[in-house]
């Protein structure tokens, strides 16, 4: 149980995947104008990093492994997340129209989301077994949410402040990211 | 447009990290120092020349529906090969750069010139912007990871610069810095391309 525990709030708060480890800064940067957008965006793959790290973690040592192919593991592994994707927009727009209204406009951006190719390889790189992998991807992409959700408060607030000239647009935004990533480094200390 | 100024145009009046902010996620994760940025930039470029090579050549036979796929494939098959060469020739640097070495196929400055260019341009053209695009890629990231270097250790390429003297502002080397470093950059670039009137 501790370590469960630990998988999460490590990913969460200590390495986060945004503001520690870097993955998933074009959606950050792109998608973090309103608070809503972000939410929605975030939900989206929280859901697609849950399943991926599923697929790709059953794929990588019931298929890979017992063939000796660890070689394709790129491969395979973007051709997994990139048609997970199609397939969930398909059934999220049969299931339920209203969640794909709100949910289906990101749905296409997450397959060149870095973070999730990225989950699915860090799960094999750390070793984890199958229930860690998926503790740990949807874990991840809770954190990739409440970044995206912090990043977006903060945005909606600038819009009504003043901002040097050359500073506008993305150079701003990397700078608050920065504090945002020095005030999560803060969190180092409680592991 | 002639073959020069596909060429020329990558390096900095569309330059991939401060003009149309793309490929950000190697652009910080691996700038810690200059070496590493230039390992980043030079494996980058080595993808994106072969992958327009191939994907101009292929052009006329891939089908529009599945060209996305189809291109991802392609992708994948020399960031395979680009990890496989770092790993057996440069196991230190392919260490540093960690799982940034498969994630390039994700990098959307690849797939953006593949869709963008390649797939409806002559080889020769194709080429050439992928070699300016590249080149500027790998620029930008030597430029960043100097930065951060000589701020956070006082060296460039591991010479000291700023003598034993000078205390080192450790942040730089890690994470909050990358953006800070970034963010301030892209101010100063923004502030000379208004002045010498690039835009």
């Amino acid at each position: 149980m501790g370590e469960i525990f630990a998988i999460v709030f490590g990913a969460i708060f200590i390495n986060n995947f945004v503001l520690s480890r870097f993955l998933g800064i074009c959606p950050f940067m792109g998608v973090s104008k309103k608070v809503e957008t972000s939410l929605g965006m975030g939900m989206a793959v929280t859901f697609v990093m849950g399943l991926a790290s599923f697929v790709t973690w059953l794929l990588e040592y019931y298929v890979l492994v017992p063939n000796q192919l660890e070689y394709l593991r790129t491969i395979v592994f973007i051709l997994v997340i990139a048609s997970l994707v199609q397939f969930v927009e398909l059934v999220i727009r049969k299931a339920s129209p209203t969640l794909y209204q709100s949910l289906g406009i990101f749905l296409p951006l997450i397959t060149t989301n870095c973070a999730v190719l990225g989950v699915a390889i860090l799960n094999i790189q750390l070793g984890y077994n199958l229930f860690e992998a998926v503790v740990f991807g949807t874990a991840a992409a809770v954190g990739f949410t409440l970044a995206l959700v912090i990043m977006a408060g903060i945005r909606e607030r600038l819009e009504f402040v003043f901002v040097p000239k050359h500073f506008q647009g993305v150079s701003i935004a990397m700078i608050i990211a920065g504090i945002l990533s020095l005030a999560f480094g803060g969190f180092k200390g409680m592991m | 447009m002639s073959v020069i100024s596909e060429f020329s145009k990558g390096i900095i009046k569309e330059n991939a990290v401060f003009r149309l902010v793309l490929g950000l996620c190697p652009t910080l994760a691996v700038t810690t120092k200059a070496e590493f940025g230039l390992g980043m930039g030079v494996a980058t470029s080595a993808v994106l020349v072969c992958s327009n090579l191939a994907i101009s050549l292929m052009r006329n036979f891939i089908p529009a529906k599945i060209r996305i796929p189809s291109f991802i494939i392609i992708i994948a098959t020399f960031v395979t090969m680009v990890d496989m060469l770092l790993n057996a020739y440069m196991p230190a640097l392919h260490a540093q750069l960690g799982i940034f070495v498969p994630l390039i196929v994700v990098n959307c400055v690849i797939l953006g010139r593949a869709e963008a260019f390649a797939s409806k341009s002559p080889v020769v053209h194709s080429l050439a912007d992928g070699l300016g695009i590249g080149l500027g890629f790998a620029f930008s990231l030597t430029l960043l990871g100097a930065v951060r270097e000589l701020l956070g250790a006082g060296t460039i390429f591991n010479v000291n610069i700023l003598g034993a003297a000078y205390e080192p502002f450790k942040v730089f080397g890690s994470p909050p810095g990358a953006f800070l470093a970034l963010g301030l950059l892209m101010a100063l670039v923004n502030m000379l391309s208004k002045k010498y009137k690039l835009e």
